[in-house]
């Protein structure tokens, strides 16, 4: 363990660190301890994702039949907008990074995240960059209606002002990000426990590992991006204006150069929590651990290359939309290694299917399925036809929904009794897991059929021909999005109490952290783990 | 509404064997009226199978690992985690499935792209927040496609008119695209604003439309008809209200068209240069109104609650006529969406629409504003 990390967590927690949490509400404010920190990004990412699930039930309901029942068009697509921003960065992004705080100092065996202090500003930053972002409703002409993708000119010229205060959220919410993801790299690279070597990491750490670089190399993009926008704005810079020199395409090249990844971004750490949880229920090693890592690896320097598959239709020469076609096939093959490899793990294990795992087989399945038309839409000739209707819609909700959501739900499951010490409950998650499942597909298959008949996503109102479908998708995404109450029911309960999980809730489950009590010291590895331990835990171990 | 729902869930599967003969099917991409459609609809043919016997292979797999490989049935865990041969196929036939596929793919794009060496008609096609606006070069033939109103008074928030009762539901425009059907065509399309998308899903492809650039596509419609679609690039408030509606006709009766279409441009400048009084000053604005204004300010000037401001009863219509004069020449300070029209619109054409907006609905302000009144304010 690193000596200079050792000294200033010494430092800063010098006055409690032999005992529990600060008392009191200061606890939470102050606190640099990685579980406090992660526990509160995951409130946050449960906080929004109900309010993102709030606009996107508005949007349903909008959508359940032809003509406007509830809102106007502007506010309508305020209402996508900021459904994509929040579920982006302040579902999703801060739901895997919660994950990553609490568990990767436990799963290397280090007493803490390298920069205990930054990690407690790192996380701090989001609540406010929130509100700014939501605060655009309450402004006059409503909060910015240009999408998640913020095309100039649309989003320069023709916004509404809120749209310098989403760049603003944009600017905080990405240093958050950027210091998070340092911070995670130097604990893994810095604090693993002596005997840990890279390549014997569990599968969660790497996959947070190569995401901290990848984060590293997105976020600053998307900062240049809407920099750029607010000078076009305010400063008389044209960047994007066609009338004064400007390529409005520029925006998009620079978008996506950060967008492509950022979608790599929300699934590479949920991989981490599938390789994790298919493993420990099947009972049995995980097949091709290090292609899996390299398969990791691949996908992340592909996604640097292929940002222009989101932009075939913009008029790219042809001999760009053939070498961008084919980067993208590419993705494919580590893609479908990796889900190989899950499948394999499973063949001739000895299998039970717990929460943890019912929802990383669901995920297996329905990530595949956005993988398939993921492979449909990299076909150019296709795609002219694909694209920017609801067959996007649907693709991406089934590797965002399907696929990040998902497994962030399956770790919570797999690690909550570690986290609370108690068993959740076994029945009611069984129904939160039938109704989403069943659900989730009722919102989102249809839309596959609303898109290649035709209708174009972003749309207020629709053609009479595409009424059936939109009204299954609705009655689906209410039930989708009721059934996650039962969801936050299930956690405070077991929060509050339950059967006792004792260290290894799951017989097959491996790693550092099930050698800790349930729940975890507040201090943990203090003594940092044994040799030994390390090597039992790792995938050369046995037990 | 819940009887339709009940409805269409049951009558889903039966769906599916009907919509195969129908066109465009309900659940399907269509094959449409073009060599591109149809080479866009076989390639998504293709992958889709391709995607289905993956699928049933990997699903297959793991739904019998699911069902055999259970504890409860006293299954016990392999010590495998590796297998180089497996591996490696795994790997080198999803390489050839996508060498399979990247070969036609790329012939076809490459033959979408091409041009045609001598293109029949040229149409430049101008996106604009929130109409089409279409432009025959050579004929020196122009005019602009709007929603028709029919679809715009069924969309608004509490209408009177169900969507069902419009025909062609926000499909339907006043003044569509008429090319030759057979012939080759070439579009140039272009913004004028923000970006759209002009998308016809029964010719095949979609093409943005960017200030700034042209972006060309040849097409030959095979089948006279009409053909529908919709703007597939958001573009603001009016996004789902700019539809594309072409023409397919024989070549004879394209050139009828152009004909009569020169024949009424014509008359319209003739009408144009008439004494202007305020019965002129009315049928010349409306027309203006209906075509530049409408899209926002709606037929009825209602407008839009809390995004467009009404033009009936309103302070600036019903006010003095100098903030009149002064917003629809340069455009408003405060959202760049209400253009200036003084560059696209002539004197008199400004003064018609002026007049007209003051005069029409419930605003009777008696005003006749005239071109001269525009000339001075400008
Ligand atoms: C109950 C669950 C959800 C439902 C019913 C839902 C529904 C929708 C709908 C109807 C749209 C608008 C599509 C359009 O008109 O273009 C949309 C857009 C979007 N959704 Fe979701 N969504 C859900 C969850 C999520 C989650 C968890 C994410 C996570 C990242 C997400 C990410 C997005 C994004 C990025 C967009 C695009 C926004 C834009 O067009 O700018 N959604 N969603
Ligand atoms: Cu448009």
């Amino acid at each position: 363990m690193s000596q200079t990390a050792d000294s200033v967590v010494d430092q800063i927690e010098h006055d409690h660190s032999h005992h529990g949490p600060r008392k009191g509400p200061l606890r939470w404010l102050l606190t640099v301890n990685h579980k406090d920190v992660g526990t509160m990004y995951l409130v946050l990412a449960l906080v929004a994702l109900l309010v993102g699930g709030v606009m996107a039930l508005v949007i349903r309901a909008e959508l359940f039949q032809p003509g406007l029942q509830l809102t106007q068009p502007q506010f309508f697509n305020s209402l996508t907008t900021m459904h994509g921003l929040t579920m982006i960065f302040l579902a999703i992004m801060p739901g895997l990074t919660g994950l990553a705080n609490w568990m990767v100092p436990l799963q290397v065996g280090a007493d803490d995240m390298y920069w205990p202090r930054v990690n407690n500003w790192a996380f701090w930053m989001l609540p406010p960059a929130a509100l700014l972002l939501w605060w655009g409703f309450f402004m006059p002409q409503g909060a910015p209606g240009g999408g998640w993708t913020m095309y100039a000119p649309l989003s320069s010229t023709y916004a509404p002002p809120s749209i310098d205060y989403v760049i603003m959220a944009i600017h905080i919410m990405g240093i958050s990000s950027i210091l998070g993801a340092l911070n995670i790299i130097l604990t893994i690279l810095k604090m693993r426990a002596k005997g840990m070597k890279l390549w014997d990491m569990p599968l969660f750490t790497w996959t947070w590992l190569i995401t901290g670089f990848l984060l590293l190399l997105a976020m600053p993009t998307l900062a240049i991006a809407v920099t750029m926008l607010l000078t076009d704005r305010h400063l008389g810079t044209n960047f994007f204006e066609a009338a004064a020199g400007g390529d409005p395409v520029l925006f998009q090249h620079i978008f996506w150069f950060f967008g492509h990844p950022e979608v790599y971004i929300m699934i590479l750490p949920a991989f981490g929590v599938v390789s994790e949880i298919v493993p420990a229920f099947s009972r049995k090693p995980l097949f091709g651990r290090t292609s899996m890592i390299w398969a990791v690896i691949a996908i992340t320097f592909l996604s640097a290359i292929v940002w222009a598959h989101h932009m075939f239709t913009v008029g790219l020469p042809v001999e760009a939309q053939v070498l961008f076609m084919y980067t993208t096939m590419l993705i494919a093959i580590p893609t479908g290694i990796k889900i190989f490899n899950w499948v394999a793990t499973m063949w001739r294990g000895s299998m039970t299917f717990e929460a943890p795992m019912l929802w990383a087989l669901a995920f297996i399945f329905l990530f595949t399925i956005g993988g398939f038309s993921g492979l449909m839409l990299a076909d150019v000739p296709a795609d002219y036809q694909y694209h920017d209707t609801y067959f996007v819609v649907a693709h991406l909700h089934y590797v965002v929904v399907t696929g990040s959501l998902f497994a962030i739900i399956a770790g919570v499951y797999y690690w909550l009794p570690k986290w609370t010490g108690h068993m959740y409950n076994e029945r009611l998650s069984q129904w939160h897991f039938w109704l989403s499942v069943i659900s989730v597909n009722v919102t989102f298959f249809p839309m596959h059929f609303a898109g290649l008949a035709g209708m174009p996503r972003r749309i207020p109102d629709y053609p009479m021909q595409f009424m059936d479908f939109n009204m299954i998708s609705t009655v689906g995404a209410f039930v989708f999005g009721f059934s996650q109450l039962l969801f936050i029911w299930l956690i405070i309960q077991t929060i509050r109490g339950g059967k006792e999980a004792g260290d290894r809730p799951w017989d097959g489950a491996k790693g550092l952290e099930w050698t800790l009590s349930s729940p975890p010291p507040y201090h943990t590895f203090t003594e940092p783990p044994s040799p030994q331990t390390v090597h039992n835990e790792g995938p050369h171990g046995y037990h | 509404m819940w009887k339709r729902l009940i409805l269409a869930l049951m009558t889903l599967p039966t769906a599916v064997g009907a919509a195969a003969q129908e066109e465009p099917s309900a659940l399907n991409m269509t094959r449409g009226v073009t060599e591109i459609s149809r080479d866009a609809y076989d390639m998504h043919m293709l992958l889709f199978w391709i995607c289905v016997a993956i699928g049933v292979g990997v699903f297959g797999v793991m739904t019998w690992s699911l069902i055999r490989h259970r504890r409860s049935r006293g299954a016990k865990a392999a010590k495998f985690s590796e297998n180089t041969v497996v591996e490696v196929v795994w790997t080198v036939i999803p390489v050839l499935i996508l060498v399979g596929v990247a070969v036609p793919a790329t012939a076809i794009l490459l033959k979408t792209n091409g041009e045609s060496p001598d293109p029949e008609v040229v149409v430049d096609v101008h996106g604009s927040q929130w109409k089409w606006e279409y432009v025959y070069p050579d004929e020196e033939i122009s005019f602009f496609s709007n929603l028709s109103s029919t679809s715009r008074d069924a969309s608004q928030l509490d209408a009177k008119e169900s969507p069902a009762n419009a025909p062609n539901y926000l499909l339907d425009v006043d003044n569509p695209l008429v090319v030759p059907a057979g012939k080759d065509v070439r579009l140039r399309i272009t913004s004028d604003d923000v970006i759209h998308a002009w998308w016809v899903p029964q010719l095949g492809f979609k093409k943005d439309a960017v200030p700034g650039q042209f972006n060309n596509i040849d097409i030959r419609i095979d089948e006279p008809g009409t053909y529908r679609g919709q703007c597939a690039e958001l573009c603001g408030s009016g996004h789902a209200y700019m539809p594309v509606v072409v023409e397919a006709v024989k070549p004879a009766a394209y050139t009828e068209w152009v004909a009569q279409k020169k024949k009424a441009a014509a008359q319209e400048a003739e009408k144009a240069s008439a004494p202007y009084s305020r019965e002129v000053a009315m049928s010349q604005g409306k027309k203006i109104y209906e075509s530049a204004c409408a899209s926002c300010h709606q037929t009825n000037g209602q407008g839009i609650e809390g995004t467009f401001p009404a033009l009936e009863g309103g302070k600036i219509t019903t006010g003095p006529v100098e903030g009149h004069l002064k917003i629809v020449i340069h455009g408003s300070e405060k959202n760049p969406v209400m253009q200036a029209y003084g560059d696209q619109l002539s004197d008199r054409e400004i003064a018609a629409v002026i007049t007209y907006e003051r005069n029409a609905w419930s605003n009777d302000t008696g005003d006749l504003v005239t071109p001269q009144a525009v000339e001075a304010a400008r």
